[in-house]
């Protein structure tokens, strides 16, 4: 091996054939994908992430959730992610069109999200757990997200949306923790994950 | 010397001995300014890196630490651990030992060593506005490429200047015989822009639809250890045993089967990060073939390393970038075995989105590649600075500090993450135990934060007061027994080091 070009050959033609089954191939068979509507459904699915929820979206990115959560739900009977409930079926390419950038995720230190809009729909209860997890869920690890909150002076009424915050982690009266726009964002977003419907290849 | 004035000379082995040192001290000058900067830039990264490591290790027992700074949320810490890491320290240290070697190993002075200087400074300033990027809020999640966009023109430019000036080097080239550490190098100096200039273009400026985003992020962050890391370590490896032994490298035609097994399966292994995830089934059945047949490249390297090894293992007790190279080398071997199993679906289900992978991954890009780098790094800075490390006593701190630090950290993650996975896997187990399990395993891991952490600090100690010739001069090399008994056990052939 002592000709400088025949290592150059190498080099190119092991790296090329790499490009070509994990990236090149790949993008031909899933680069068209498009939403699909099955059976009984009337729309198409999955519907593109707009408004708010796409503002949110940047902020998941951002703080990185995907760190310790993951967005996949994997086939039945490998792994429990059925048995836990994380989805009705698992996730397939075509749930993920719209995603930029896709956080399919490689960790869950805390619960999968793919469906976590249908399985906690609750706006209040995602406000009380991202501002402080462990109101909701006594014991978490995840962090607090108070800074996503602004405290402010009651000026008349509380504020419609100021969260209800149970006595032990209640602030200094005259006070009231509300969502800025971002918590709210992020919260759209989280509601938002929802991949229940029916898929042509991937019926309930 | 031109060849028809060599014919002339009549060679005693003093006159030989006294030309290659004259030839070698040209060569380290030309590397001197460039290689060092490089080296002193990525010691300090390391500090940046293992101070936001520490960080975020534990965020992950104790929430309420420092919960107030959003810039230091756990996602953005840890995050800016890892591409500081990967970008600030490992690329660079690798950068460093890559020119150094390859100007060696060519017999010919490193080219353009100023521009190189330039290159370093702008590969820096990208780093440092791509980390203040990460935890001001512009942060991707895209895995190993967490950096705002704009960074990745900036870092692709400097090293493709960076490589060029490699590449010319290479070509200078006196000596007739390409040795294996430099195909390696060759190797790595071609793959690494190609891959980050592919993923940040299909990731980040012209995003590719959906999922195709992950599997060229896992083909990217896979072949940055593979394709980069990987190689650069070997290099080093395969010039240091031998140089530090002073004998040849066991078998060749081993080194060949080792080096083009790694740039075709190493390539080809990165989607089994997906595997149980929604990509199509043939993608992930190639990964995973391709990691099993890892076990080729890796056996190859390992039995090369050993047998030309056997015999000397004595050395490590004296030579300080024996030992580290040792080690890394054995966690190499170490590293890819697990990481072949781990692939196979039945293994992956369980260790799957666990700390397993954690471990695993330091396994990798700590115990193999950073022990390697901290081995050639003293082996090479005393040959460019012309000053020997100040004390053996701190240098065996900063080993056992290292060594001890890593292990603690791989077995309590891989333990922890091993039954995690277990765990996760049986929907009777309720969540909040699983992450109760986990907490001793975390606060071991902080504990083994610390052990690294105080290991870096001796190493950029000694690095500095090398760099500002301070201590007591040297006329022997710093090993870490009596240099009369080491001298003996290597005779005349072995580098004193």
């Amino acid at each position: 091996m002592n000709h400088g070009p025949l290592i150059f050959l190498g080099v190119f033609f092991t790296f090329a054939s790499s490009w070509l089954a994990l990236v090149f191939t790949p993008y031909v068979q899933l680069q068209h994908l498009t939403a699909a509507k099955s059976g009984e459904t009337a729309s198409s699915y999955p519907r593109p992430i707009a408004g708010l929820a796409l503002v949110g979206q940047r902020v998941y990115s951002r703080d990185g959730c995907m760190y310790c959560h993951t967005q996949q739900v994997r086939p039945e009977g490998f792994g429990a992610d059925f048995e836990r409930g994380w989805g009705p079926r698992r996730t397939v390419a075509r749930d993920y069109i719209y995603d930029r950038p896709v956080m399919l995720g490689t960790m869950r230190t805390g619960p999968d999200l793919a469906n976590i809009g249908v399985r906690q729909p609750s706006v209040e209860w995602h406000h009380l757990h991202l501002y402080n997890p462990r109101i909701t869920s006594p014991g978490s690890i995840m962090p607090s997200y108070a800074f996503l909150y602004r405290k402010q002076k009651i000026v008349g009424q509380p504020s419609d949306d100021a969260l209800e915050l149970p006595e032990e982690y209640a602030i200094e009266p005259g006070y009231e923790i509300v969502p800025t726009e971002e918590a709210r964002a992020l919260v759209a977003y989280l509601l938002r994950q929802d991949r229940t419907y029916p898929l042509p290849e991937a019926e309930q | 010397m031109s060849d028809a004035v060599a014919a002339t000379v009549e060679w005693t082995p003093e006159k030989r001995r006294a030309y290659f040192a004259r030839e070698r001290a040209g060569i380290d000058a030309s590397t001197r300014l460039p290689v060092l900067t490089f080296f002193a830039a990525s010691v300090f990264w390391l500090l940046v890196g293992t101070t936001l490591a520490i960080i975020a290790s534990v965020k992950m027992h104790w929430p309420e630490f420092l919960e107030s700074f959003s810039w230091l949320t756990f996602g953005r810490a840890r995050s800016a651990h890892l591409d500081t890491m990967a970008y600030g320290w490992t690329a660079q240290v690798g950068l460093g030992v890559s020119l150094w070697l390859i100007a060696r190993l060519a017999r010919a002075p490193l080219r353009w060593p100023r521009l190189l200087v330039g290159a370093a400074g702008l590969w820096n300033a990208a780093v440092l506005a791509g980390a203040i990027g990460v935890l001001g809020g512009q942060m991707q999640s895209v895995e190993w490429l967490e950096f705002p966009p704009f960074v990745a023109p900036l870092l692709a430019l400097a090293f493709v200047v960076i490589a060029m000036s490699a590449l010319t080097t290479f070509g200078d080239r006196q000596e007739g015989h390409i040795y294996v550490s430099q195909w390696y190098l060759f190797g790595a100096l071609f793959w690494f822009p190609w891959l980050y200039v592919v993923a940040n273009v299909l990731i980040l400026f012209q995003p590719v639809r959906g999922v195709l985003q992950a599997s060229v992020n896992w083909w990217f962050a896979h072949n940055y250890l593979g394709l980069y890391l990987t190689p650069i370590g070997l290099a080093s490896a395969y010039y240091l045993i031998p140089k530090v032994i002073g004998r040849p490298v066991y078998s060749y035609y081993l080194s060949i089967i080792g080096f083009w097994a790694l740039a075709f399966f190493y390539n080809s292994a990165g989607i089994h990060h997906l595997i149980g995830g929604p990509m199509p089934a043939w993608l992930i059945t190639y990964s995973i073939v391709a990691s099993v047949m890892m076990l080729i490249p890796v056996g190859t390297v390992a039995i090369n390393h050993h047998m030309t090894t056997v015999n000397h293992f004595r050395l490590v007790l004296y030579s300080p970038t024996l030992r580290f190279i040792v080690f890394g080398a054995m966690s190499y071997t170490a590293v890819s075995v697990q990481g072949a199993l781990q692939s196979l679906r039945t293994v992956n289900e369980v260790s799957h989105f666990t700390h397993y992978t954690v471990a695993h991954a330091h396994l990798g890009v700590y115990a193999f590649f950073t022990m390697t780098m901290f081995g050639s790094l003293y082996y090479i800075v005393p040959r460019l600075t012309k000053w020997e490390w100040a004390s053996a006593r701190l240098i065996r701190l900063h080993f056992w500090m290292t060594a001890g630090g890593i292990m603690l950290y791989f077995l309590s993650l891989t333990w922890a993450g091993w039954y995690q996975g277990q765990m996760l896997n049986d929907a009777n187990v309720p969540f909040m135990d699983i992450v109760k399990y986990t907490l001793p395993y975390l606060r071991t891991r902080s504990i083994a934060a610390v052990m690294l952490a105080v290991g870096h600090l001796v190493f950029a100690y000694l690095f500095v007061l090398n760099l500002l010739h301070r201590g007591e001069p040297r006329r022997d090399p710093t090993i870490l027994g009596d240099v009369k008994e080491y001298r003996d056990m290597i005779g005349s052939e072995g580098a004193p080091q």
